[in-house]
C-alpha cells in the first residue's frame, strides 16, 4: 500500500517536471524479478537498463550515470501486454452508432452487408485520446490489435486492422503489423463464405485480364489491396470449427498467404496441423461452453493442449475485448490453472503477440534492443489481485490514472 | 361444489395476500443421501464474515452440524482438507443459464417475452432448459444455488426462479424447495431501446417509469377487486349460514358475488407488493436507482437488489440504509452509456457502509464459473483504495448476502449449524486465479468431484458429440 502511495506520488512528479512531447526517457529499473519472455527466463534481482526509449541492457549492477532509478524492490516486471483482438480507440461506446468506427459497412447502408471491403482501413479512425484505452493502459495494456468489425463482423472480410500503441501518441499505429480480416462464422453458408473469398481471390489476382462484363466482387481499390495479402501478406481468419480450420489453411496455402486463426474453440483437434504449418491461434482461454455448434468441444484446456503441440497461441478477451480488454490477463491465469505453464502464459501475452503480428523483433520481450514497453506489477502478473503499479512506454512513464481512478477518487467512501 | 367453493376461498385468499400464491409447479427436488462427511483441518471462511484456520466442517443428513477444530469423527467419512479452503456453496442471484442456454442457437432464445413491455405473467422456470451445459461448467465452479431471471428487455420481464444447481431432468427437479420467486423489472436503455424502436412506448425514460408505475396501480386496483369480493363472499357464506337455521322462504335468492378473473400479470406484481416475491432490478444509473426507490415506496414494496449497478457506488450510502442489496459485476462496463461510469472498486465501496449488501453476480456463463474470480479483484481493488477488506468478509458476496437478496437466507449461505450443507473444498485460497474448486456438496452430497473425471455429471447435450472436453 505504502509503495503504492510513493509510485504514484513519485509520478506525479514526474509529470510535473516534463513537458507533453517528452523525449524518450533513459531510465533505470534496478531489483527487479525481470520475466524477459527470452531464452534467459526470468531473471532475479534484476536491472534493466532503457536509453532513448529502447532497452540498453538487462542484468544486474548496472551503470546509473544520468539516469531516473526506479527501484522494483524485487516485485516483477514484464513486458508490456497485448490487449488482443480489440476495437480499442474505435469503438467509444459500443451502442452509440456515434462512436462506434469499425464497422466498414455503416457507411453504405442498404448495401449488401456481406460485400466484401478489404481497403476498408479500420486504423483511420483509431482515436488514441479515447477513454477506454486509458482504463486499459492502467491494466498494464501497451498495445493492441485495432480490429475491423470486431466481434460482429458478418462480413467474410472485414477489412484491415493493425497493433496500435496505447500511450497516446497521434501515429500509434505500427505498419509491419498491418493485418486482413476475414470471418468464417456460424450464421451464413460455410460454403457460401468459401465461395465469396475464392471469387474475391480470383477477382485480385486474375488468371486473365477482366472484362467490364466479368462479375464484380470487389471495388478496383479492394481488388488491388487484397492482392497484396494474398501476396505473403497476413490474414486473420475467425473461424472456430476444426472442419473450417482445415479449410483456412487450405485455401492460404494456395493463395499464398499466412493465416492467424482468431477464435480457434476447436483449434486443438488440428493442433498437431496447425503447428506443422506454422499457424498460430489467438484464442480466449476462457472460452468452455459451446456458445455455437461450431464450439462443441470447447475446453479450458484448449490453450494447454495447443501449446503442448507446439503452436503458437495469444490471447484474446473474445466476450467484451475492447472496453475489457485487461481482462486478458486473468483468462492467462485460468490457462495455467488448466495445465498451461506458467512462462508459456505470460508469453502468450507479450512476445507470441508481437511475433504473430509481425514484431518480434522489437516487441514483447525484455531484451536490449527491443521497445522499453514495460509493466512493474505488485505481485505475480497473472493474478486477478495483482495490479500495475507502473506502466512505461517507450521507456516515458505513463500517467497510472485514467476515467474511472478519477470516478473512484470522486466517489471514494468518506471523500463526499 | 363443495370443491369449488374451497378453491375459490383458497384464490380469494391469496390473491388478497393473506397467504402465499400456491405453486402449481411444484418443486420435486430430493437431496442425494449421503454419509456424513467431516472435513478435516482447512481454513474455513464461514460465510458470516468469520475465518477460522484449522478448521473442520461436519456435514450430516444434508445439513451443517458444527465447524471448529478438531471435532469428533462419529462415524463421519472424514475428507483430508489441509492446505485446502472451505466456503459455503457460491449463490449466484442473476443468471441465464437454461433461458438463454448453450448453445445459443435461435431455438434457445427463451430468456425475453420481447412482445410487450409488462409481461409479468411470464416465469422464467418455464423457459429453463435443465440440459443447459452452463449449469455443469457453473456447478464445476462452485456454484450450488442460482437465480435464473428473465432477461431485461421489457419493464417488468416476468418472475425468476431459484434453483439448486444439481443434474436434473426436469426443471422442478431443480427448483429451490421452498425460495420465493423473484420478480424482473428493468430500468434504462434496454425496453426503451426495444420498443421504441417498435414505435411503441416506452421509447424514454419518461415511458419507463409510467410503464412501471401504470403496472403496479392496475395491481393495485387488482387487488382492491379481490379483497372486495372476498369481503362479500364472507358475508355471503355468513348469510348463508344463518339462513340454514331460519328456513325463511327467500333467503336462496342471495346471489354469490362474482369472482374477479384472474389476471397473471398483476398477481405476480400483487405479489411483489405483499412481500412473497423478491423484486430485482436491473438498473445502471444511480439517479434511475433513486427514482426506482421512490416508486417501490409509491407502492409500497421492496427492492431486494439492483442489478449491475455500475453507478451503485455513488448511492452507497442510500442503499445500505434502504436495506437494499447491489447485485454487481468486477469490472464489465462501456457497452452501452449507462455502463460507462463503472469502477473496478464498485462493490467495494458498496461493501463499506455499516448495514450494506454487496453480491458479486454473473449474468453470464462465463462469469458464473469465476465468481470467486470476479470477487478477489473487486476485494484486490477495494484494498488498493483503502478499505480493509479480508477474504472472510469478501466471501459473503458470494454467498449470505446473495441468499439475502433470493430470500433464502435462512437456509443457505454460510456453514452456520442447521443451515444445508452446500460446501466447496477449493484447492487453495478461492481469491486466487490458480484457485479451483476440488469438490462441491449440495445438501451434504457430493455433486461435484474434479479428482474423479468419470464420475463428474454432464449434459444430455454433450453426450455423443465429437469431441468431449475430457483427453
Amino acid at each position: 500500500m505504502r509503495a503504492l502511495q510513493f509510485t504514484a506520488r513519485a509520478f506525479v512528479c514526474t509529470l510535473a517536471a516534463l513537458p507533453l512531447a517528452a523525449p524518450a526517457q533513459d531510465l533505470l529499473i534496478r531489483n527487479a524479478t525481470v520475466h524477459t519472455v527470452t531464452e534467459r527466463g526470468t531473471l532475479e534481482r534484476a536491472d534493466v537498463l532503457v536509453r532513448n526509449g529502447r532497452i540498453a541492457a538487462v542484468g544486474t549492477n548496472l551503470a546509473t550515470a544520468g539516469v531516473t532509478v526506479v527501484d522494483a524492490n524485487g516485485r516483477p516486471l514484464t513486458p508490456g501486454l497485448f490487449g488482443g483482438i480489440t476495437a480499442l480507440g474505435v469503438v467509444e461506446v459500443s451502442q452509440e452508432p456515434t462512436t462506434v468506427d469499425n464497422d466498414p459497412h455503416a457507411a453504405e447502408a442498404g448495401k449488401v452487408a456481406a460485400e466484401p471491403r478489404p481497403e476498408f482501413d479500420v486504423t483511420l479512425a483509431f482515436n488514441p485520446d479515447s477513454a477506454v484505452i486509458g482504463v486499459n493502459r492502467v491494466e498494464g495494456v501497451t498495445y493492441a490489435m485495432v480490429t475491423p468489425g470486431a466481434a460482429s463482423g458478418a462480413e467474410v472480410i472485414s477489412g484491415q486492422g493493425a497493433i496500435a500503441r496505447l500511450d497516446g501518441r497521434a501515429d500509434a499505429v505500427v505498419g509491419p503489423s498491418r493485418t486482413l480480416f476475414a470471418n468464417l462464422d456460424a450464421g451464413v453458408s460455410r460454403a457460401g463464405q468459401f465461395m465469396l473469398l475464392e471469387q474475391a481471390a480470383r477477382e485480385a489476382k486474375p488468371a486473365t485480364p477482366m472484362r467490364d462484363s466479368d462479375f464484380r466482387l470487389l471495388t478496383p481499390t479492394g481488388r488491388e489491396v487484397l492482392a497484396r495479402y494474398l501476396s505473403g501478406g497476413r490474414i486473420a481468419f475467425s473461424v472456430d470449427r476444426a472442419t473450417d480450420i482445415r479449410q483456412v489453411l487450405a485455401f492460404s496455402q494456395k493463395q499464398g498467404a499466412r493465416p492467424v486463426v482468431v477464435g480457434g474453440a476447436q483449434a486443438w483437434q488440428v493442433a498437431g496441423l496447425l503447428a506443422q504449418a506454422k499457424v498460430p491461434v489467438v484464442l480466449d482461454p476462457l472460452v468452455d461452453l459451446p456458445d455455437s455448434f461450431d464450439q462443441i468441444g470447447a475446453t479450458l484446456q484448449n490453450a494447454a493442449r495447443l501449446h503442448r503441440a507446439g503452436v503458437r497461441i495469444a490471447f484474446t478477451n473474445l466476450n467484451d475485448g475492447t472496453h475489457n480488454a485487461r481482462k486478458v490477463r486473468q483468462a492467462a491465469g485460468v490457462a495455467v490453472a488448466n495445465g498451461l505453464p506458467w512462462d508459456a502464459a505470460l508469453a502468450a501475452l507479450t512476445a507470441n503477440p508481437a511475433e504473430i503480428f509481425g514484431l518480434g523483433t522489437e516487441y514483447g520481450r525484455i531484451a536490449p534492443g527491443y521497445v522499453a514497453d514495460l509493466v512493474l506489477w505488485s505481485g505475480d502478473p497473472l493474478e486477478v489481485t495483482t495490479v500495475a503499479q507502473q506502466v512505461w512506454i517507450d521507456g516515458r512513464a505513463q500517467s497510472m490514472r485514467s476515467r474511472q481512478t478519477e470516478l473512484r477518487d470522486r466517489y471514494r467512501p468518506g471523500a463526499r | 361444489m363443495k370443491i369449488a367453493r374451497s378453491l375459490l376461498l383458497t384464490l380469494a385468499a391469496w390473491a388478497a395476500g393473506a397467504q402465499a400464491a400456491p405453486d402449481p409447479f411444484t418443486s420435486t427436488y430430493q437431496p442425494v443421501a449421503a454419509t456424513p462427511t467431516l472435513i478435516r483441518n482447512a481454513t474455513v471462511l464461514d460465510g458470516t464474515g468469520r475465518r477460522l484456520d484449522g478448521a473442520d466442517v461436519l456435514m450430516r443428513d444434508g445439513k451443517i452440524v458444527a465447524v471448529g477444530t478438531a471435532l469428533a469423527t462419529d462415524g463421519a467419512t472424514v475428507v483430508d482438507a489441509q492446505g485446502r479452503w472451505v466456503t459455503p456453496g457460491l449463490i449466484d442471484v442473476h443468471s441465464h443459464l437454461g433461458v438463454y442456454a448453450s448453445p445459443g442457437v435461435t431455438a434457445h432464445q427463451d430468456g425475453n417475452e420481447m412482445t410487450d413491455p409488462v409481461t409479468a405473467g411470464v416465469w422464467a422456470e418455464h423457459g429453463v432448459w435443465p440440459q443447459d451445459p452452463g449449469f455443469y461448467t457453473a456447478l464445476a465452479g462452485g456454484v450450488t444455488t442460482l437465480q435464473v431471471l428473465p432477461g431485461s428487455a421489457n419493464l417488468i420481464g416476468g418472475r425468476g426462479v431459484t434453483l439448486r444447481n444439481v443434474a436434473g431432468t426436469t426443471m422442478q427437479e431443480m427448483k429451490f424447495p421452498g425460495a420465493p420467486h423473484g420478480l424482473k423489472m428493468a430500468c434504462g436503455e434496454n425496453p426503451k431501446r426495444v420498443y421504441g424502436g417498435k414505435g411503441r412506448s416506452p421509447s424514454t425514460r419518461m415511458g419507463n417509469v409510467a410503464g412501471y408505475r401504470q403496472a403496479f396501480a392496475d395491481a393495485q386496483d387488482y387487488r382492491r377487486q379481490w379483497d372486495k369480493y372476498e369481503r362479500e363472499r364472507t358475508a355471503y357464506e355468513a348469510q348463508q349460514d344463518e339462513g340454514k337455521g331460519r328456513k325463511k322462504k327467500g333467503d336462496g335468492d342471495a346471489k354469490p358475488p362474482t369472482q374477479p378473473k384472474r389476471d397473471l400479470r398483476l398477481e405476480t406484481l400483487v405479489g411483489a407488493m405483499n412481500g412473497e416475491i423478491q423484486v430485482h432490478i436491473h438498473c445502471y444509473r444511480a439517479d434511475e436507482m433513486a427514482v426506482m426507490l421512490d416508486f417501490a415506496r409509491e407502492f409500497g414494496f421492496k427492492v431486494a437488489a439492483f442489478h449491475h449497478g455500475v453507478e451503485a457506488y455513488k448511492i452507497s450510502d442510500r442503499l445500505a440504509k434502504e436495506g437494499v442489496c447491489g447485485a454487481l459485476w468486477a469490472d464489465w462496463w462501456g457497452f452501452k452509456m449507462e455502463a460507462y461510469d463503472a469502477i473496478w472498486e464498485n462493490i467495494a465501496f458498496v461493501d463499506a457502509p455499516a448495514d450494506s449488501c454487496a453480491i458479486v453476480h454473473s449474468d453470464s456463463a462465463e462469469g458464473i464459473q469465476r465468481l470467486n474470480q470476479e470477487a478477489a479483484k473487486a476485494m484486490s481493488r477495494g484494498q488498493q483504495a483503502g478499505l480493509a477488506i479480508p477474504p472472510e468478509r469478501a466471501i459473503r458476496w458470494l454467498t449470505s448476502n446473495a441468499a439475502r437478496a433470493l430470500g433464502i437466507a435462512d437456509k443457505v449461505g454460510t456453514l452456520e449449524p442447521g443451515k444445508l450443507a452446500d460446501v466447496v473444498i477449493w484447492s487453495r485460497d478461492p481469491f486466487s486465479v490458480y484457485a479451483l474448486a476440488e469438490r462441491v456438496y449440495v445438501d451434504g452430497a457430493l455433486r461435484y468431484d474434479r479428482g474423479a473425471p468419470a464420475a463428474q455429471p454432464e449434459s444430455d447435450f454433450l453426450l455423443g458429440q465429437p469431441a468431449g472436453g475430457a483427453l
